[in-house]
């Protein structure tokens, strides 16, 4: 039996993400949470989830030795789906918490909404974090997205978004006064912002699609 | 288009129960939280929020579970309230499944909790729930009160200054609840709404007097709340939260549908 394997570094909820990869593996894919770097090399799945601040998340990473798993996960064709603060994690710098390296996977930054912004036709001051359920604009056709219209709405919830360097990654973008990514991808890695987990039926469709995606596009 | 507005049905639970009466047809066991955030979640809740009103400290494990079985079936989000008062509870409720806390008492009591709490897992997850009662008289400018323990106590703080100071210590969100309307079902108090909404930055949740449906697109379009938060016209069959979408959705909201 293939296997999924949900990299615990101690940051945030888990539960919810193994239980949504549960649902949908419906016993053909085992779903492992752990914190065991050869445990994780050892999956055919990888997902790097990730809640709270990053510099947090970063250093726990780095600890536990998962910045150089993940790097092999990435290396040898593995799909790895990185969400949310775990997309965030992806790039190479954010300037959450005065500034933190990241990863590096893919070039580009993690930018600040800022407390200024608005929306642009109405002119009304915007929340910050952007929290709630906002349509994703799939921006290529991709096996992740199998099933799932175009413009569906998923749960965000989060201050700061990936900026990648160039715009052949993105694989869906988002409207919250600006045009942001809403989830990237690159050959065996694809990372969303909002939380799938959280996002109901389209969510659930995306972890699916996840458990049978071969890391090609 | 963007950016959806969110109904988020409210279940008070005691010792693992459901109270308050649900009536929903097909559920047999109408106190069963699992089954009711089920319904919930096919109906098309947003989000679901959990209020813990056991009285004993000793059954708030029952909540623990009750958020776990949730968290296991529901795959919206969930907020957990009621006897959150230290660092170890909101960890115990976010390992479980909880994807936010709201905290109320303990924050008046030490705001430093909220801070502590914001730091450690972040401002997303943490909710401040404030319950607000009108304490100027007629003629005088507009004045609100925080009150604790489930608006019996007061507090003298003024509720706008109140809300900006947990945002300022890291409340990702803040629930409102008017103490003059809840349970009149009159509607939501929309200049307290309105002007905690135009004092933070942070979404917030209007809760409080819900009778009709008309009141939820009041919430948002005179109250400008991002989300809108009811009990009992959901409990009691009156509507079910589809309905309740539509219904806004046809009033020009922006929705999930």
């Amino acid at each position: 039996m293939s296997t999924v394997a949900v990299i615990d570094y101690g940051m945030g909820n888990l539960h919810s993400v193994a239980k949504a990869l549960e649902k949908v593996a419906q016993g053909k894919t085992r779903v492992v949470v752990s914190s065991d770097p050869a445990e994780v090399l050892k999956a055919g799945r990888v997902v790097l989830p990730g809640v709270g601040a990053i510099r947090d998340c970063m250093g726990e990473i780095k600890r536990l030795g998962f910045d150089e798993v993940v790097q092999k996960v990435v290396a040898t064709g593995t799909p790895l789906l990185g969400v949310c603060v775990g997309m965030q994690a992806l790039m190479d710098f954010s300037v959450e918490n005065g500034g933190t390296e990241c990863l590096g996977v893919l070039p580009g930054r993690v930018e600040f909404f800022g407390t200024d912004l608005t929306d642009p036709v109405s002119d009304e001051h915007l929340k910050v974090p952007h929290m709630g359920w906002n349509q994703v604009n799939q921006h290529q056709r991709h096996p992740m997205w199998a099933g799932i219209a175009q413009d569906s709405r998923f749960y965000f919830v989060h201050s700061y978004y990936v900026q990648p360097a160039g715009p052949e990654v993105i694989a869906a973008s988002c409207n919250y006064g600006i045009t942001f990514t809403a989830a990237v991808v690159r050959d065996n890695v694809f990372a969303t912002q909002f939380h799938p987990e959280k996002s109901a039926h389209a969510g659930l469709k995306l972890y699916e699609n996840f458990l049978n995606w071969n890391g090609k596009s | 288009m963007g950016l959806a507005k969110r109904i988020i049905p409210c279940l008070d639970v005691d010792n693992g129960r459901v109270v308050k009466g649900v009536k929903f047809v097909e559920i047999r066991d109408a106190g069963d939280p699992v089954e009711i955030a089920r319904r919930y979640d096919a109906e098309g809740a947003d989000e679901i929020t959990f209020l813990d009103i056991t009285a004993s400290h000793h059954d708030r494990e029952t909540m623990v579970h009750v958020v776990e079985q949730v968290a296991s079936q529901v795959f919206i989000p969930l907020t957990v309230g009621g006897g959150i008062r230290k660092v170890e509870d909101v960890r115990r409720m976010l390992n479980a499944g909880a994807d936010k806390v709201a905290i109320n008492t303990a924050a008046v009591h030490n705001p430093e909790f909220v801070r502590e709490a914001a730091e450690k897992f972040g401002s997303q997850c943490i909710v401040v729930a404030i319950d607000a009662k009108k304490v100027s008289g007629e003629g005088e400018p507009n004045r609100w009160e925080i009150f604790t323990h489930g608006g019996r106590k007061a507090t003298g703080i003024d509720a706008i200054e109140w809300a900006k100071k947990m945002v300022a210590y890291g409340a990702g969100e803040i629930l409102l609840t008017s103490m003059d309307r809840d349970g009149t079902k009159i509607g939501f108090d929309l200049e307290l709404t309105r002007a905690i909404c135009e004092a933070v930055t942070v979404p917030v949740i209007a809760s409080g007097g819900v009778g009709n449906l008309e009141h939820l697109v009041d919430g948002v379009k005179e109250g400008h709340a991002d989300a809108v938060l009811a009990a009992s016209i959901f409990h009691f069959g009156e509507y079910s939260i589809e309905q309740a979408k539509r219904h806004m959705a046809a009033a020009g909201i922006e929705m999930r549908l």
